[in-house]
């Protein structure tokens, strides 16, 4: 028995490293730790230990290697609490200076200092695990590690033994919160490859509304992998709004498991961003535990070099009279691949059930790579689904009749390109926000085109 | 007076599925500024890729002859250089680009022509008042002037659209394609008027079109006829009416007459 299951297990220096830091991590939390979040640990420590990192045979692996990212000699981000970056260097990474509320992380650790919150009062908490445990430890406790499943999950067994550090927001019932929260996450690796776990922890009560940007950054010349987990629960007829956006530089790896609980009449919409990064995989799940939920998953990957981005979504219909709608959308150079695959659950009692896809790639060289596996699995059998996916290269006839009204090569396909992205881009909320994100595609393009 | 555009001997071929064909087979033509021409002739007979081979569309392979252009080998140019040395193509068939406002579309074009003049981009509020002005020259509503180019734009919109961007180029040689297929008589008449004013002793317009119709409004200098990827014939704007009378007849004479 042992054997057979170290044959599924590959045995790295990282995963030995990791299970040696568990144990000093579980020293320093002694005393300090509550029993039960100690309990739920070493389980999830054991889950780990079991499954170790996902390798290529893995069915839902079968396109993203993470082998290079275990060649590193990462330092943990519990051994990293001093860094050295400041307010000024903060200031490029923000995108409003007064209405906004920012919780900043560096290397998965929150830093005070940094954050700023405005909104706070007695039916709002936006800070981090932490400072919430005064006030809030009854809610994280009804909700935390709830809906992130890491039975089978090793990366988010992983993420749940090192945690919980990373931001908590709560509203309570009925309460529309129109300034943004913005959870700024930077891998500080200045000084050594790090390795970083936020593990977020988002309760939107009954008729709550809220804007949530989460993006991360990477500073430094060594390597940084970021293993994260965000656990959102959307409570009756709430309201969330959420973007996450990937800008680390080329030597940074991201795992990541967004998991999102919706109940009766609650809208969760989410637009993912990935442009930076070299190894990146994002797992974005949403399950409709209430009738007539609405969720919309907008993406966007836009791909030069060798990065590598794949987009595992699954919209789980659990009940009737829901909606899904997924958009996402590929622009890949270079030797980029991209992998998109999305699943749509209909189960038995989700009679009514509306579930789309769509996922559109644009290949711009002749070694851009693109896998895109649509899954259906319907149970129920009142239902409508659809799904298509495209890729091919830009119009000819459009880029001629642009050119041809004096616009160059590089601009015209810039032009087409950010057309082919603006309803994704459109799909972000926050203005200010949404002016970054386009002079980073802006940017992001001049690259790709040059 | 210096010659705008030198046609010899244009020959060009395409790559198709069931072998090279030869469209062009040696046109002729030149064009000086303050001149407008009109080429007519029978469908499939190479006008629209004379156009594009002009203008530099990808997919047509010049075999032989030349195109002198400003005193420059326009055959070397890329399109957006053409472009920006002042050709204009008022296509046939305009292209639908959704997600690229025509606001935005022509923005960066007027920029980039600028710009490849040395010339400093134009400002926000002189760039609204230009298209304003050249808006009511061809009366397109201001409203469509925001939405994406040529989506969910009629026939004879897209038509009249490509005269409202070459209202804003202001380019020196313009070749309009059939702009007049698909408009009713009143739209005609004022694109036609909008050309008219646009007309000058330093520009020139090469109008391709079947119908003496427009040629009422848009009064040519010279009228050449195409046929088989050649020009048959070339004459003053009484040679469109004497067509219009008696169709494309005289080119089987001709037909005749080589055959002997
Ligand atoms: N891409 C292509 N593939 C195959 N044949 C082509 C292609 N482009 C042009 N042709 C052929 O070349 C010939 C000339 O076409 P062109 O469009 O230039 O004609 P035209 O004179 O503009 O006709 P019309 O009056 O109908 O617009 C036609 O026989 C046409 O079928
Ligand atoms: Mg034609």
């Amino acid at each position: 028995m042992e054997n057979k299951l170290k044959e599924n297990t590959v045995e790295t220096n990282l995963t030995k490293k990791l299970i040696n830091e568990f144990q000093a991590y579980q020293s320093k939390l002694n005393g300090d730790a509550s029993g039960s979040l100690n309990h739920l640990r070493t389980d999830a420590m054991s889950v780990f230990e079991k499954l170790g990192f996902p390798v290529k045979k893995m069915e839902e692996w079968k396109y993203t290697n993470l082998s290079p990212v275990m060649n590193h000699d990462f330092e943990f981000s519990s051994d990293l609490s001093v860094s050295g970056i400041t307010r000024a260097d903060i200031n490029k990474y923000i995108f409003s200076d007064g209405n906004v509320n920012r919780l900043v992380f560096i290397n998965g650790i929150y830093s005070r200092e940094l954050s700023s919150v405005i909104s706070n009062n007695e039916k709002i908490f936006i800070g981090s695990i932490s400072d919430s445990m005064k006030n809030y430890k009854e809610i994280f406790e009804k909700h935390y590690s709830k809906y992130a499943d890491y039975k089978n999950r090793s990366l988010a067994a992983l993420n749940t033994a090192f945690s919980p550090e990373g931001a908590f927001i709560y509203l309570k019932k009925n309460t529309e919160l129109d300034t943004p929260v913005h959870i700024l996450n930077i891998s500080d690796s200045k000084i050594k490859s790090v390795f970083s776990q936020p593990r977020n922890l988002i309760v939107i009560e009954e008729g709550s509304k809220i804007y949530i940007a989460e993006d991360y950054y990477s500073a430094g010349d060594n390597f940084c992998f970021t293993n994260m987990v965000t656990e959102i629960f959307c409570g009756k007829n709430s309201h969330t709004e959420h973007y996450k956006i990937q800008n680390e530089d080329e030597r940074s790896f991201h795992v990541g498991m967004t998991q999102i609980h919706q109940e009766q009449d609650s809208h969760y919409s989410n637009t993912t961003i990935s442009w930076g990064g070299s190894i990146i995989r994002n797992d974005l799940n949403s399950v409709f535990d209430g009738t007539n939920t609405e969720s919309h998953f907008f993406g966007l990957y836009l791909l030069s070099g060798k990065q590598h981005v794949d987009n595992h979504t699954l919209a789980d219909h659990k009940m009737p009279n829901c909606y899904s709608n997924e958009l996402y959308k590929g622009i890949i150079g270079d030797n980029a691949t991209g992998v998109f695959n999305g699943k749509i659950m209909v189960r038995e009692d989700a009679q009514k059930t509306n579930a789309y896809q769509s996922n559109g790639n644009i290949l711009l060289s002749d070694d851009a790579t693109i896998y895109s596996k649509p899954q259906l699995e319907i149970f129920a059998d009142d239902v409508k689904c659809s799904h298509g996916a495209t890729s091919g290269q830009l119009n000819q006839d459009e880029m001629f009749y642009i050119k041809s009204r004096g616009i160059g090569d590089k601009d015209a396909k810039s032009l087409l390109l950010k057309a082919f992205a603006s309803d994704v881009i459109d799909s972000i909320k926050i203005d200010e926000f949404k002016n970054i994100i386009e002079e980073k595609m802006d940017l992001k393009l001049k690259n790709l085109l040059k | 007076m210096k010659t705008m555009l030198t046609i010899k001997n244009l020959k060009a071929k395409i790559e198709t599925s069931e072998g090279d064909k030869q469209i062009l087979k040696g046109i002729n033509l030149t064009v000086n500024p303050g001149e407008t021409h009109a080429i007519m002739g029978p469908n499939g007979s190479g006008k629209s890729t004379l156009a594009s081979v002009l203008t530099g569309r990808e997919g047509y392979d010049v075999t032989e002859g030349e195109v002198i252009y400003d005193g420059k080998d326009l055959l070397e140019l890329d399109p957006e250089e053409r472009a920006r040395e002042g050709i204009f193509l008022a296509f046939q068939y305009p292209i639908e680009i959704p997600g690229v406002s025509n606001v935005n579309f022509l923005k960066t074009a007027i920029n980039e022509i600028r710009k490849s003049k040395g010339q400093e981009p134009m400002s926000s509020v002189e760039f609204l008042k230009m298209m304003k002005e050249k808006a009511k020259l061809v009366n397109i509503d201001p409203e469509m002037l925001s939405r994406y180019v040529n989506v969910g734009f009629s026939g004879g919109e897209k038509k009249r659209n490509e005269i409202f961007q070459l209202a804003m180029l202001e380019p020196k040689l313009s070749i309009l394609d059939e702009t007049d297929s698909g408009l009713d008589i009143d739209a005609l008449k004022i694109v036609a008027g909008g050309v008219n004013k646009l007309k000058s002793k330093n520009n020139a317009f090469i109008v391709i079109t079947h119908y003496q119709r427009l040629l009422n409004y848009i009064v040519p200098d010279f009228v050449h006829v195409m046929y088989d990827g050649k020009i048959v014939r070339s004459g003053g704007k009484e040679l469109a009416l004497e067509l219009e009378e008696n169709g494309y007849d005289f080119i089987n004479e001709l037909k005749v007459n080589a055959e002997v």
